[in-house]
Parts: structure tokens; C-alpha cells; sequence
């Protein structure tokens, strides 16, 4: 079971690492939640996949019974799900703003940081 | 009262910034408002880091469980010596940060959020310093992520939306590695409180996982701290920023990064066993030379800075990769040398700027006669940043140095020394283009740079020649502070005391 979970997380991976080495920007932000998604699958793969009780505290007990899942993956999961969903929504207005502005998403047209101030400048006046 | 704060000092340097982020946001469209905030909250943050500084000095380790969950169920804050010298040296730049933006942030910037934003950066930062749960640390990480992309395209330009994109791209890349590495330390030891971790790693049998999750720790704190291989993002992204936010980014989350290194290199796992070693001496030489290197060719100010942060961080990996307590203290004193110094560079830069009207080196010049103050001022941080006896950067370069010769390094001891003159020539490049020689346009418009400019500059300053000239408080403070790195025994002591005194069943 968890070997067919690591082949698909690997699988998604891959295609992360694939879209993320694209010079489209596009492709670059699926790049990046391809890969923050299959994190969160492999934290749940690593934190123990069984087929267990949900982890709720029967009436009468003050404990977890035994056997029961862990919750603790699941929470890590929401929160990284959380935190992703808003760096990939800045990140998506990032590429949609710089679009507008420079007029493509292709990352060889972006050549305005490296402009600035370039050492390469032959406009400027070298040692007056 | 006064038990009070004892009770929550380690509260304050976060539960302040977060506020006055709150009230800046809420004073929207009042930009003065905003700024007496800004200030009022940096003045108190300061306070209250001093005062943390204060209890951890004379109570030792200071914990607080949020929520009364005892370790290693609840989140843990912890503040060791080093942490607390970090939150203070932070709020003492972020303070000289907020009086050279009176004179600096335009109206447009403001409206733009600069003040929620600078401050949200301070919550991130002094959380990652503060934080046990390495869980945790990652959150804190994307609060720092999330401030600094606000921050950075303040002036939405072009150049700034470019930064912006590879500063996020490989960020976020940097941040995913984390969470990997986070999930499979989980997987192996069940746990995620630091101390916690402390306690149980030395006695787990090593496992690919753990190995894996090591290197992925290492490679993550790496892009954000700015390794050698890693490092491109960091040049293509710093000088588009305006000056102050580029100061403080060069100050403070580099350090960060190699805070987090430091952490879970003594703390989780070791860094003598697993052949980590020889890999972080790798990228320490490498981050040493390619750093200076790069800045070699530059005519940009910022870009010559930019790539200086690199470098400097080379020989601060440098301490890490010895890891004798004496290289440890040395890598102390060297990260709270340097905070100041380069954050000083950067605020000299802008001080430049104003004066001249570009960062250009090429089209700058004659400020040694239109402002011999800043001149002097630009002096002394240039000088310590490179190593001139007898300023702060000298005892820094001389520790981490030392230890190296005497841990067995000698070949990258050398290459410090080395990379320490090509360092020389860089900011001799600075004096002599942009101080020393004849202005080179016709019509020289030397503007007169405002006090809140110099004020900032000059505070840091001061601090970089009390170092220099009285090392001896803060060189026997990294030792000590080294010597609790080095030995995790106090720091898990200290986490779970709490519980003792809680008086829950064990």
C-alpha cells in the first residue's frame, strides 16, 4: 500500500520538478502547487497510512482508545494546505500583475531585475 | 508587575510587532499615524527583547507551553541565549530601519502597506528565532515569505515584479523542501518539539529517512540563507527593493536562514556524523568565493552589497562546518557583527543615493567633498565588513578563522584570509568611485542627505566601534551562548522543567 503511494507521490513530483524547470510562468506556479501538494501526501504517508478508528474520545472515556489514527498529520496537513493556498494565490497575482506590466509570462522576456544597474551597461560612463 | 513580565517576556517582542501591525493596517489612510505607530512599536519591541535578553541572562533558558499543553504535545517557545541576542540585535536594526524611514518611505510606499508589512516582517523573524516546534518554524517561515513579497514589490515596477517572481519561485521551492524534510523526521520519530527531537534522535538507529530529511533540512535553509550553489536569487532580487527594505532583508533573513541551520545542526542532528560535515565546508568555501567574486565585477552599489551578504555568510557556514565550541562562538559573534554592519552598508547606499541620485557607481562621485560626515560614516562599517583591525568584523574574521586553523581546516582558513582582501577591494571601489574621485556629469547635484538618514547610520555605527574597540563582553557572551549550542542537555532540561512544576503525571 504505501509503495504504490510512494510511486504516485514520486510520479507528482516529477511532474513538479518538470513544470518548475519550464520557462512558461504558468507552468512554473502548477509546477509549484503540484509540489506542495504531493508534501502533503507524503507527510500523511509518513505519518503511519492504516485503516483505523477515527480518533475521537468515546463518551465515558477520557482517552484515545487504542488503534485509533493519528490526528496530528491531518493538522500538519491543514495548515501547510492553508499556508500554500495563500503563497500560490500571491504568487498566481504576482505572474498575472507582471503579465500586464511586461506584456508576457515567458521568464527569458524578464530581463528588467537584471538590467538594473547591470555591470554590462554601456550607456554608462566607465571611470570619468 | 514585575512578575508578571518575567512570566511573559518571551511573549512581547512578538505580541507587540503583531500589534502595531494591526493598528498600522487599521490607520489605512493616516500615514503619519502610521509612521508614530511604527516607531512606537520598534521603540517597544526593543524593550521588551531587552528584557528578554535580561531574564535568559540571569534565569538561563526561558520556555513558555502556549495553551498549557505540556512538551512535547503543545508548542513550545524557547529562548537560549543566542535567540535572545538575535531578537535584540533584529529590533535594534528594525529600529534604525524605522527613523531612516521618515526620511526615506514616500507616500506612495505607504499607501502601498509598508508600515503592516514592515512590521509583519518583524513578527516573522522574531518567531523563528523564538520558537521550539519545528513545525512551527515553518509557519513563521512563510509569515517572514508572505511580509517580504509585499515588501518587495512595494513600487510595483518592472524590475521589481521580475525580483519578485525569482525571489518567490525559489523561495517557495525552498519552503516545500522544509516541509519535506519536517514530514520525514515525523515519520521516524513521532515527534516535532525541538527539545523533544534533542532527546529522542541521539537514540533512534539512522535510517535513510533521517539521512534524507537531514539533507533536506540542509538544502532548504541553504536557498534561504543564501549558499553557494543556491544562492541566485538572492542577487537577482535584493537591489530591485527600495534601499530600506533591501537593508533590512540583507540583515535579517539571510540570518534566519542560517539560524535555522544552526538550530538543527547542533540541536538535531550532529554535525560531525552522517558526512554532513565535509558537504557544509564545501559550501561554506564555495559561498566565501563565489560571493566576493560576483561583486567583483558590479558597479551597482546594491549589487555589490547584495552579493557581499553571500559571502559573508560563507564564513559564517565556516563556524558551523568546524563546529568546535570555539568555532560556534566565533560563528555567534560573527552573525551579530554582520547584522549590523551590512544593514549599515545598505542604509550608506541609500544615503549615496539621495546625495547623488543613483546607485551607479559609474555615475557617481564627489561626496568626499560635498559630505566628508558620510564619508566617515561609510568608513567604518566598510572597514569592519572587511576585516581592518580594530573594528568588529576583524575579531568576527579572527575567530572564525582561528578556530578553523586550530579545527583541522587550515585550507579553508586560508581561503577566508584570501577572500578577506578581495573584500578590501570591493568597498575600496565604493570609496574611491563614489567619495574619492571627481563627479563625473557636468552639472554636479549634491543634495544634502536628511539627519534621520544619518542618524540610523551613525547609531550602527557607534555599535560596530564599541564591538571593535570593547570586544571582550560580547566575545565571552558567544561563548557562552556557543556552550549551550553545543550541549543540548540544558536546552531540553529546560523544556520539560515546565512540566515538574506544572505538577502533571508524567
Amino acid at each position: 500500500m504505501n509503495l504504490v503511494y510512494a510511486f504516485a507521490i514520486a510520479a507528482q513530483m516529477g511532474c513538479g520538478v518538470y513544470l518548475l524547470l519550464s520557462r512558461h510562468g504558468m507552468r512554473i506556479l502548477i509546477g509549484i502547487v503540484l509540489l506542495s501538494t504531493a508534501t502533503n501526501l507524503l507527510i500523511f504517508v509518513a505519518g503511519g497510512l492504516r485503516f483505523t478508528a477515527p480518533p475521537v474520545i468515546e463518551p465515558g472515556l477520557q482517552v484515545l482508545a487504542a488503534e485509533t489514527a493519528n490526528a496530528l498529520p491531518q493538522a500538519l496537513i491543514l495548515t501547510a494546505i492553508v499556508i500554500g493556498f495563500a503563497l500560490v494565490s500571491f504568487a498566481a497575482a504576482l505572474m498575472l500583475k507582471t503579465y500586464r506590466s511586461v506584456g508576457s509570462v515567458l521568464t527569458s522576456d524578464h530581463v528588467d531585475a537584471e538590467a538594473l544597474g547591470s555591470p554590462f551597461d554601456r550607456e554608462a560612463p566607465r571611470n570619468a | 508587575m514585575p512578575e508578571f513580565m518575567n512570566d511573559t517576556a518571551l511573549l512581547w517582542p512578538l505580541a507587540i510587532p503583531l500589534a502595531t501591525a494591526a493598528i498600522c493596517a487599521a490607520a489605512w489612510a493616516y500615514p503619519r499615524a502610521q509612521q508614530g505607530a511604527s516607531l512606537a512599536g520598534l521603540v517597544l519591541t526593543l524593550a521588551a527583547s531587552l528584557l528578554l535578553l535580561d531574564s535568559v541572562m540571569s534565569q538561563g533558558i526561558v520556555t513558555k507551553q502556549f495553551g498549557g499543553w505540556a512538551p512535547p504535545f503543545g508548542i513550545s517557545f524557547v529562548a537560549d541565549r543566542f535567540s535572545a541576542a538575535m531578537v535584540v540585535i533584529s529590533s535594534v536594526l528594525a529600529l534604525a530601519a524605522g527613523i531612516f524611514a521618515i526620511a526615506d518611505v514616500r507616500r506612495r510606499q505607504v499607501k502601498a502597506g509598508f508600515y503592516p508589512l514592515f512590521q509583519g516582517l518583524m513578527v516573522g523573524v522574531n518567531g523563528a528565532f523564538l520558537t521550539g516546534d519545528i513545525f512551527n518554524l515553518y509557519v513563521w517561515f512563510e509569515v517572514m515569505l508572505i511580509a517580504t513579497l509585499g515588501l518587495i514589490t512595494l513600487d510595483r515596477t518592472r524590475a521589481q515584479l521580475d525580483g519578485a517572481i525569482k525571489y518567490a519561485v525559489l523561495n517557495l521551492f525552498s519552503t516545500i523542501l522544509f516541509l519535506m524534510a519536517i514530514g520525514l523526521l515525523y515519520g521516524v520519530t513521532g515527534t516535532l518539539n525541538m527539545a523533544d527531537l534533542a532527546r529522542v534522535l541521539p537514540q533512534t538507529e539512522g535510517s535513510v529517512a533521517l539521512t534524507v530529511s537531514a539533507m533536506l533540512f540542509l538544502l532548504a535553509f541553504g536557498i534561504k540563507a543564501g549558499f553557494f550553489p543556491l544562492f541566485f536569487w538572492l542577487p537577482a532580487s535584493y537591489h530591485t527593493a527600495t534601499i530600506i527594505v533591501s537593508a533590512v532583508f540583507a540583515g535579517l533573513l539571510t540570518k534566519v536562514g542560517v539560524y535555522a541551520c544552526f538550530r538543527v545542526f547542533t540541536l538535531l542532528f550532529e554535525v560531525n556524523d552522517g558526512g554532513i560535515r565535509p558537504i557544509v565546508a564545501f559550501f561554506a568555501a564555495g559561498t566565501m568565493l563565489f560571493g566576493v567574486f560576483g561583486a567583483a565585477i558590479q558597479w551597482d552599489i546594491r549589487r555589490i552589497l547584495s552579493f557581499h551578504i553571500i559571502s559573508q555568510i560563507g564564513y559564517i557556514m565556516l563556524g558551523l562546518a568546524i563546529a568546535t565550541p570555539l568555532a560556534m562562538a566565533g560563528a555567534v559573534f560573527y552573525i551579530i557583527h554582520h547584522i549590523v554592519v551590512k544593514a549599515n552598508l545598505f542604509f550608506v547606499a541609500g544615503a549615496i543615493h539621495r546625495a547623488t541620485g543613483t546607485y551607479d557607481l559609474r555615475k557617481a562621485g564627489g561626496l568626499m567633498k560635498s559630505s566628508p560626515l558620510l564619508a566617515v560614516l561609510f568608513l567604518i562599517p566598510a572597514l569592519s565588513l572587511a576585516g581592518i583591525p580594530p573594528l568588529s568584523g576583524f575579531w568576527a574574521k579572527f575567530m572564525v578563522i582561528d578556530a578553523s586553523f586550530r579545527g583541522d581546516m587550515a585550507w579553508i582558513g586560508a581561503l577566508a584570509l584570501f577572500v578577506g582582501l578581495l573584500t578590501v577591494f570591493s568597498m575600496s571601489k565604493i570609496w574611491i568611485e563614489a567619495f574619492w574621485k571627481t563627479s563625473p556629469r557636468k552639472v554636479a547635484r549634491v543634495r544634502a542627505v536628511p539627519v534621520a538618514m544619518l542618524v540610523p547610520i551613525a547609531a550602527l555605527g557607534l555599535i560596530t566601534l564599541a564591538i571593535g574597540f570593547n570586544p571582550e563582553p560580547l566575545v565571552a557572551f558567544a561563548n557562552v551562548a556557543a556552550a549551550t549550542m553545543t550541549d543540548p542537555a540544558e536546552f531540553i532540561a529546560a523544556v520539560f522543567a515546565e512540566r515538574q512544576i506544572a505538577g502533571a503525571t508524567p
